[in-house]
């Protein structure tokens, strides 16, 4: 017994992918190395280590932090990491008071070439319909608790600015070299759901 | 486009199913098929140059909502990609149907032609108290609706202009391009307590908005309809 509604989809979605693929295909329509390409940049080469190193810069470079904060298109394009999904760049700069964190409550927009790919969790329903509301509830759940007079701003990523959070350089790592800082930032400080921590 | 798409600010949904830190993030892509959406996305946008990636959005918008729920993120963007090329005369409901093996169903048909932006005013500046228009868009838009009518202060202008959303996703190149800018709301002027402290900050493009006492009517819009697009050549 079943309605139009309810009736249950035949095919997995693997499957509605390749019967497109091989539609393309037949008709000649993808470029040898098209998707090879692609899938190189989206796998491999947009990493959220891209967005570690411009904060790593950012802590250890007065001067590039103030060039990060004023153009982030041009501080980020010293380091090649701007192009689809990251044309316009803006870095969101946390302070003792001010806690920023990234979503995209419309569909899933995120500064690929600086963060990578977006996470299955930040795609999903729950975090695209709750951050914006209770973004401290969702922090704390996820494992940031924020002290009472830090404040959350959330940046709903609803046009063509694409973000990363610059975070504040943590306790512990004054003497830290470039490098080992860059290990600090992971893809949930760069999000903003995370805080860096000296371990 | 007031669809379930315009998730910010739903009510009902559980945790986040995620603890800081817990993913390695590799691989990127975890089945063997998902990088076969955005390829192929772009393949039609940016390759065959059949649409825009706001025609892709607009796309996902038009899943049925049923279908929606149910569709994991990748496969929503195999459906609109499978729904632009059909749309465009590049393929056939039929081809996929016998590639598939089943029926493969597309996302419903727009309910709008798209509109023209409110343009030729003065540009906003950084620390301007603005509102955003209450207008209710059919058709594709990027303004999410819970800030519909509610009032903001402008923290950025966009040194660039980017073709108007709710035109180019529908296909019309004739969009105007325009600046955007981060407008910053209260949580509590949206939800008031029913909702955290803190605030959101919205990219809203500048037809989306008035300087606050200086409202234009609706009707300055409503007078510019936007001209048919050309008939998308949907096969029976």
């Amino acid at each position: 017994m079943s309605t139009h509604e309810s009736q249950a989809p035949t095919s997995t979605p693997g499957e509605r992918a390749w019967a497109l693929f091989r539609v393309l295909k037949e008709k000649d329509l993808i470029p040898d190395g098209y998707i090879e390409g692609l899938t190189q940049l989206m796998a491999h080469t947009w990493d959220p280590a891209n967005g570690a190193r411009v904060v790593a810069r950012a802590w250890a470079d007065p001067e590039f932090r103030a060039l990060l904060l004023g153009d982030g298109t041009a501080a980020c394009a010293q380091f090649g990491y701007t192009g689809p999904q990251g044309e316009y760049i803006v870095a969101l700069e946390d302070t003792a008071t001010l806690k920023n964190v990234i979503v995209c409550s419309l569909c899933s927009c995120t500064n690929w070439p600086v963060l990578g790919l977006p996470p299955e969790w930040y795609k999903g329903f729950e975090y695209r319909a709750r951050l914006v509301r209770e973004g401290r509830t969702v922090l704390r759940e996820l494992g940031t608790e924020l002290p009472d007079d830090v404040v959350v701003k959330v940046w709903d990523t609803t046009a063509e600015t694409r973000y990363l959070v610059l975070p504040v350089r943590p306790e512990g790592s004054e003497h830290m070299s470039e490098e080992a800082l860059q290990k600090l930032v992971t893809k949930d400080v760069l999000i903003g759901v995370a805080l860096p921590r000296v371990s | 486009m007031d669809g379930f798409h315009d998730l910010g600010g739903f009510q009902g949904f559980g945790k986040v199913p995620h603890t800081i830190n817990s993913s390695s993030y590799k691989p990127v892509f975890k089945e063997d098929w998902e990088h076969l959406a955005y390829c192929l996305m772009f393949l039609g946008a940016d390759h065959l140059k059949k649409f825009s990636v706001d025609e892709v959005r607009h796309a996902v918008e038009r899943i049925d909502v049923r279908q929606h729920v149910g569709t994991r993120y990748y496969e929503r963007y195999v459906i609109a990609t499978a729904t632009l090329l059909v749309e465009a005369g590049v393929l056939t409901q039929d081809e996929l149907d016998q590639s598939l093996g089943a029926k493969f169903k597309l996302a419903n048909p727009p309910h709008a032609q798209g509109r023209p932006a409110l343009s030729g005013r003065p540009p906003f500046e950084v620390g301007d108290r603005v509102v955003v228009r209450d207008e209710h868009v059919t058709g594709h838009i990027r303004m999410p609706g819970y800030v519909r009518g509610k009032e903001g202060v402008i923290l950025h202008r966009t040194t660039e202009k980017w073709p108007f959303p709710d035109t180019i996703g529908h296909g019309d190149k004739s969009a105007v391009h325009q600046p955007t800018y981060h407008v910053e709301f209260k949580v509590k002027d949206l939800w008031g307590d029913a909702a955290d402290d803190g605030f959101v900050v919205v990219d809203l493009f500048e037809g989306y908005l008035d300087k606050v006492g200086q409202t234009s009517p609706a009707s300055e819009i409503a007078g510019k309809q936007a001209a048919p697009r050309v008939e998308q050549g949907v096969p029976a």
